[in-house]
Formats: C-alpha cells, sequence, structure tokens
C-alpha cells in the first residue's frame, strides 16, 4: 500500500534485526517451545504488523525483544543495541506496551504517567510536563486525576500507550493495542499510530486484526507455532495468493466434491474449513460456471457458492491453516 | 547514585499507595494496639511463674511482640506484588531502565517504615504500663527490626516472584514462619523450654534477634548478645535481598 514506506525499509538501516531468535517456556510438565527460531527485519520508520493465531508466539517475541525475557538461542539488534549484551540501552531506547496493560489502578493516570518519566531519568518538574503534554495529546485531560481502576476500557489503553512513550522512544513495541476496543476507540488509536509513525517512530505491533494491519502496517509479519511464515508488504502478501477464492457450502458428501474438484486444472488449491471447501482458483468469473456444471453432473447438491477477491485473510488461511477471525481473543 | 535515585522513587509511589488506603493505616494501627490490649492482661500472673526471666513483665514480653508484629507484617508483603504481577505492572517497569535493586528496595523501605511506625507505637503506648528502655536502646531496637523487616520482606517478595499465586503463596510462607517464630522463644522465653528444644532454636536465627531485643529492654546494650543478634540479622536480610533483587532481574514468564 505505502510504497514509499516499504522501499525505505530495503535501503535504510534496520531498528530490529533477529537471527535464530528461540525461547521456550520450562514449566513443570516440560518446556513449551514458544517461539522457534524467528528471523526478522524492521526498517526506522517501518509501521510493523506481527500476526498470528492464539499462542503462535507474538508476545514471547516481544518480551525477548524488549529485554523481558533471555532468549534461549540466537541474536537479536534492537534500536541499534545488541539484545544480550546492552540491554541496559536497549531499555532506554525502546518503549514497550504489554498485552495487559500495566498500570495500578489504585493510582491516577497522571501520577502513573510522571512515575513513569521520572524512571526514565526525568526531573521532577520535566515529569509533570511531560505528564501534562500525554494526558493532552491523548485526551485524557477528563480523567487524568481519577485512579485508573474507573477508566474505560479505551482510556485506559490510551494511558498504556501514553506510559510507552513518556521518553520519546525511537522504537515502541504495542502488544494487541486494540483487541476488545470499542470501533471508535479503535479509530482513534489507528490515527494515533499513525501520527507517531509520521513523527519518525517506528512501530512493531501485534494484532488479530487483518483490516487493522491492512490499514495501517507498511510491512507484516505471519507467525504460526514459533516460526515465521510469510512476510512482506500487504501487497507482496496478497499477491503470493493471486487469483480468486471460491468457497462452497455442500449439502451431502464433500469429501466426494472436493475430490471432484481438487483435480481440475483450473483450480490451483483447495482445502475445507468448518462444513466450507475453499478453492483458490485463477479466475473466479470462469471458474463458477464450470464448478456448478461439474457438480450438477455428479448429481451433488451445492447450498452456498461465494466468491472472494483475495484478501490477508485468505494470506493467513494459508499460511497457518486458520481463519483469524476465529482465534481472534 | 542512580540506585539511590530510583530506590527513592520507588519508595515514594508505595508510599503514596499505602498513604492513599485509609484501611492500611487502621490497621497499621489497630494491630499493635490489639498485641497489648489482649496480650497485656496474661502477663501480670504468669510473671510468677518459675523461670521466668528477670525485669518487668512487660520488658519481657514487649520485645517478643516487636518481633512477631515484624515478621508477620513482613512475611505477608509479597501478596501485593502478586497482585502486581498478574497486573502487569512489575513487566512494566522491568523494561524501563530503572535498577533491579531499586525496584525491590524501594518497595521493602516503604515497609520498614511502616513497620517502625508500628513498633514505635506499641512502645509508647507501653511505656505507662511500665515498660522502660533506654534512648539508645530504643534505637538499636529500631534498627534490628528495620533488618528483620528487610531480611523478612525480601524473601516474602523472592517467594512471591518464585509462586505467583496467592493459592501457592499464603500457606507456604505461613507454614514456614510458625516454627521460626515458636522456636525463637517469642512467645514464651525459652528459658522455659526442655534442653532439646532450646537445641533446635539454636540454629533459628530469629531467636538471636529475640535475645539481642531482650537484652536491649533489660538494658544490656554492651552485651555480646546485642552484637551477635544484629550481626546475624544484618548478615541475613543482606543475603535476602541480593537473592530478591536477582529475582526481580530474572522475572521470567
Ligand atoms: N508463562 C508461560 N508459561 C508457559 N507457557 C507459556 C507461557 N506464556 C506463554 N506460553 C506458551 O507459549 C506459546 C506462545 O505464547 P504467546 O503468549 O507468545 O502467544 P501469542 O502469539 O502472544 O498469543 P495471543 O495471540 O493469544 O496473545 C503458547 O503456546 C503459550 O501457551
Ligand atoms: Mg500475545
Amino acid at each position: 500500500m505505502d510504497s514509499s514506506a516499504s522501499e525505505r525499509s530495503h535501503t535504510e538501516s534496520a531498528m530490529i534485526e533477529t537471527n535464530g531468535l528461540r525461547y521456550s517456556y520450562k514449566t513443570r510438565r516440560g518446556p513449551v517451545e514458544a517461539v522457534a527460531g524467528v528471523n526478522l527485519r524492521v526498517a526506522a520508520g517501518d509501521l510493523f504488523g506481527f500476526l498470528g493465531p492464539n499462542g503462535a508466539g507474538k508476545t514471547t517475541t516481544l518480551r525477548m525483544l524488549a529485554t523481558l525475557l533471555p532468549p534461549d538461542d540466537g541474536e537479536a539488534t534492537v534500536a541499534g543495541c545488541n539484545l544480550r549484551r546492552e540491554p541496559q540501552q536497549v531499555r532506554e531506547r525502546i518503549g514497550y506496551v504489554g498485552q495487559r496493560g500495566g498500570t495500578d489502578p489504585a493510582i491516577t493516570g497522571r501520577n502513573e504517567l510522571m512515575f513513569q518519566a521520572r524512571l526514565y531519568g526525568a526531573p521532577a518538574e520535566t515529569a509533570r510536563k511531560r505528564a501534562a503534554e500525554l494526558l493532552t495529546v491523548l485526551d485524557l485531560e477528563v480523567c487524568a486525576d481519577r485512579p485508573t481502576g474507573s477508566y474505560s476500557g479505551g482510556q485506559r489503553r490510551r494511558l498504556d500507550i501514553g506510559l510507552g512513550l513518556v521518553h520519546r522512544p525511537r522504537l515502541l513495541f504495542l502488544d494487541e493495542p486494540t483487541t476488545g476496543l470499542d470501533p471508535q476507540s479503535r479509530a482513534y488509536l489507528w490515527d494515533e499510530v499513525r501520527r507517531l509513525r509520521d513523527g519518525g517512530t517506528t512501530i512493531f505491533l501485534t494484532t488479530h486484526y487483518l483490516e487493522e494491519a491492512d490499514a495501517l502496517c507498511n510491512r507484516l509479519a505471519i507467525i504460526d507455532h514459533g516460526k515465521i511464515v510469510a512476510e512482506g508488504t500487504p501487497d507482496e502478501l496478497k499477491r503470493q495468493i493471486a487469483g480468486d477464492v471460491v468457497t462452497l457450502g455442500v449439502a451431502g458428501d464433500q469429501q466426494a466434491v472436493l475430490a471432484l474438484l481438487a483435480q481440475q486444472p483450473f483450480v490451483r488449491n483447495s482445502g475445507t474449513e468448518q462444513g466450507l471447501l475453499r478453492l483458490y482458483v485463477d479466475r473466479g468469473e470462469t471458474a463458477m460456471p464450470a464448478i456448478l456444471r461439474l457438480l450438477d453432473g455428479a448429481g451433488l447438491e451445492l447450498q452456498t457458492v461465494t466468491l472472494t477477491r483475495p484478501s490477508l485473510d485468505n494470506v493467513f488461511l494459508r499460511q497457518t491453516g486458520r481463519s483469524l477471525r476465529e482465534t481472534a481473543a | 547514585m542512580k540506585t539511590l535515585r530510583d530506590t527513592w522513587i520507588v519508595f515514594l509511589r508505595y508510599l503514596g499507595l499505602f498513604v492513599h488506603n485509609p484501611a492500611w493505616i487502621v490497621i497499621g494501627v489497630v494491630q499493635p494496639l490489639l498485641y497489648l490490649l489482649l496480650f497485656a492482661p496474661l502477663l501480670k500472673s504468669i510473671a510468677a511463674a518459675p523461670g521466668f526471666p528477670p525485669g518487668g513483665a512487660y520488658n519481657v514480653f514487649v520485645p517478643g511482640l516487636l518481633i512477631q508484629l515484624g515478621m508477620f507484617g513482613a512475611v505477608s508483603v509479597g501478596f501485593s506484588l502478586i497482585a502486581e504481577l498478574r497486573l502487569g505492572v512489575i513487566e512494566r517497569l522491568r523494561v524501563t531502565p530503572v535498577s533491579r535493586l531499586s525496584l525491590l528496595l524501594g518497595r521493602a523501605l516503604r515497609d520498614i517504615l511502616n513497620l517502625l511506625i508500628q513498633s514505635l507505637l506499641l512502645i509508647l503506648v507501653s511505656l505507662p504500663f511500665g515498660l522502660n528502655i533506654h534512648p539508645v536502646g530504643l534505637l538499636v531496637m529500631l534498627a534490628l527490626l528495620a533488618l528483620i523487616a528487610l531480611l523478612f520482606a525480601s524473601l516474602s517478595y523472592a517467594v512471591a516472584l518464585w509462586l505467583r499465586s496467592e493459592d501457592a503463596f499464603a500457606p507456604l510462607v505461613f507454614t514456614a514462619a510458625l516454627p521460626l517464630l515458636l522456636l525463637s522463644g517469642v512467645l514464651l522465653p525459652l528459658t522455659l523450654a526442655p534442653a532439646w528444644l532450646r537445641a533446635i532454636a539454636a540454629i533459628n536465627p530469629l531467636a538471636y534477634a529475640v535475645d539481642a531485643t531482650r537484652a536491649i529492654f533489660n538494658n544490656h546494650l554492651g552485651s555480646v548478645s546485642v552484637a551477635k543478634g544484629v550481626l546475624i540479622v544484618a548478615v541475613l536480610a543482606f543475603l535476602a535481598l541480593a537473592v530478591a533483587a536477582r529475582s526481580f532481574g530474572r522475572a521470567a514468564a
């Protein structure tokens, strides 16, 4: 979509570069492999989207990059610093907004922001000013002096993001910034994220929403079972799918229909999902009549037919075998 | 320098949380008073028992109450940390460049301050009942209590970071604290105990703290047991501090 941004990402210096990052959680019932060798490159200025179904390893990857978890294996450079050798420098340069947020319900938003600014080294007066500034920018003045326990979901999420921004980091990690928000709050956060990007902040965000990734991000990576399964601009990823998708609802023997259609030359790929057959075809408008003729001839009954142009959802489904909508928390 | 500054900032946050919660203040005041009100009436009669150590009844029991107050107050501080772990507060703090030691020390200083105020209250209220303590003794006593609070608060935070669940934390901590307390001579002086019990108590660090406390309240400030008690608790407190600060640094999962 944003072609200038995607070109930039290949020429300019990397903000994040990882090589073979791995992490297994050590549990009482043995290790759980969460990230199984992740290679990523995020350029300065990117708005990078990290997609994947539940449990794919998104949060674990982020937590490693934010110095919260020491990688079992692999190397990474984050904001120009070596993750293993210079964690303190990495911390000074990045902002991180966790999936759960991280505010105390008994403390006011203003005090949380001031405390956070002081942790990053600001003197009291500077911290006060910065807090006031962020409260204005994030439209939180109405609730600034109330304990955060009384905030609405959207207000709390905006405060979380403000906490990640107090020290004006050049790289910001956002773990599912909009999950659980109403459409209005989400639109507001999208604008905020774009403003940050325009201001030169590199943003690495995870999301369950493909339309979010499509609308916001100039580069995407899809992770599944701890491995990157696809990477590129939204357009590149959609082009990988090429062609159209025909979805069929079958009344009777699904396997018979699948067997019949899968061997047709115009069908590139096929699969079933939740009682629906999905065919990837070169040209949907000519494939549809052919499909109908074939099924008629074989005496197989059809309930529904839909034709869709490729979307990121299809990419996701192809890469992970799951539809992102079902996995969304 | 940075550690000092960070510690101060973290201390202020947790002090603020405490001060803004009236429930904590009420509990903080009522607890020591309850100890006195419900325990003191028993003292008079028991002070006449054979083998009862010298000194007035209050001078024998208040030291024990102080240590008990300190220990139980300090071992339970981990509860609040578990709540913060769940909220993601600790993760948020760990992403900042704040010193890991400060994350622990700032909280522990708040806990120490809280305990010292409670202890002073208990001592002040006991004075009219015949407790007497030398001003220097009082200072040494408060220093010892601060070290005890640091020791048990650090341990409590380390265990909380390790277990991460109130359900596991409560039984473990209180089960561990009880024998320490019983075998310290806090509740009844160990001079009344049979030899085998005294032998076990000899390896209980808290018993040395109680000995030191009693010596302080008997105006034997120069006695070996004061130095021994303070030294043992100090060494253990700094070990516990190191362990807990390390846990804050790692705190995986
Ligand atoms: N503390 C933990 N202990 C053990 N296993 C864990 C822990 N945290 C995560 N896991 C496991 O690691 C894997 C990756 O989890 P992770 O949180 O990184 O996924 P995610 O992509 O962020 O998922 P979601 O979209 O649901 O947030 C999952 O299988 C998860 O169950
Ligand atoms: Mg996650």
